[in-house]
């Protein structure tokens, strides 16, 4: 069984989208049903907790899984397609790793970069709101 | 009369945006409520961009700032953190259309750094300003965001006021 930590991670990373906020809002459903379907398996439950101890190639995972390549290459193209892991191939090995703490980082980083710019924007209307201050008086003088 | 109700209305806080719009592109978004030709003019001289370019909160003060807001012109940040370091932002202007766009290298991350624009658009008297930093690629932008923002909040703003009062006066 997969501990409760991989599953809250997985579905705290499915519900967010790659992108944007607005293409989450679009798109959310249709993540979370890939991601419930790909949870619904019992082995790809435990491939999600596997990765969440360490990456591990399509080959490690169907030894311990007992089964052939392509069938753990089934239930990780299921898992990468809701966005639940990632894997890159490097020479013949594909290395699977888990993908919902990247997109929770990203996520993460598009937020503090977004305050980061809300600050400046709400500095920057200050200054704005004085230029246009100073504009009326000296339109006024004339 | 119209000062008065004017000086009683208080500035409304407009939603600011923010989109990974591709594998090496960003761009964020904002209402500016002001004119394309203020918002332009608060970005292009520099005494008026150091009063809103380093946030207060971020806890980093700005020790120079040189900028030459022309096609061509360069500039040249320089951010303080307590007493870390100082570090150097710099760039060159490769296109300046006033009150419209502004277009730079940010050249101190060498050959991975961005190039951002921004716009101003005019929209019944207000400025819709997108920025848009677009990265050489897609692992350039992945660094950038693996690396983290550069802030120091937990700087303690009595070290920070000090060094402000320190700093030459300008003008």
């Amino acid at each position: 069984m997969a501990s409760d930590g991989s599953i809250a991670q997985a579905l705290a990373g499915c519900q967010t989208s790659w992108y944007t906020l607005y293409r989450m809002v679009k798109f959310s459903q249709a993540g979370l049903d890939a991601s419930f379907t790909a949870l619904s398996d019992a082995t790809r439950r435990g491939v999600l907790e596997q990765l969440g101890r360490s990456d591990a190639s399509i080959t490690d995972l169907a030894e311990k899984f007992q089964m052939t390549r392509a069938g753990m290459m089934k239930h990780v193209g299921i898992l990468e397609q809701a966005g639940l892991v990632t894997t890159e191939k490097v020479g013949r090995v594909r290395t699977c790793k888990l993908g919902a703490s990247r997109l929770e980082e990203e996520t993460a980083w598009l937020e503090r970069h977004r305050q980061l710019w809300e600050s400046r924007f709400d500095e920057l209307d200050q200054v704005v709101e004085e230029l246009k201050r100073k504009e009326k008086i000296n339109g006024r003088k004339k | 009369m119209d000062a008065r109700s004017e000086s009683h209305a208080t500035p409304t806080k407009n939603p600011t945006t923010v989109e990974r719009r591709s594998e090496r592109e960003l761009v964020v978004t904002r209402t500016v409520n002001g004119p394309p030709r203020i918002v332009f003019e608060a970005w292009a001289k520099p005494e008026l961009f150091q009063r809103w370019w380093v946030p207060k909160s971020f806890g980093l003060s700005l020790v120079s700032c040189e900028m030459d807001v022309r096609t061509g012109g360069q500039y040249r940040l320089v951010f303080r953190c307590g007493d870390s370091e100082p570090m150097a932002f710099f760039g060159r202007y490769v296109e300046v259309i006033p009150s419209a766009r502004i277009v730079w290298t940010n050249d101190e991350a060498g050959d991975s750094g961005p190039v951002t624009s921004v716009t101003f658009e005019e929209k019944a008297g207000k400025t819709l300003v997108i920025m848009h930093e677009l990265y050489p690629s897609k692992e350039a932008l992945d660094a950038a965001m693996a690396s983290g923002e550069k802030s120091c909040v937990d700087e303690t703003f009595d070290q920070l006021d000090t060094l402000l009062v320190s700093l030459p006066p300008r003008g």
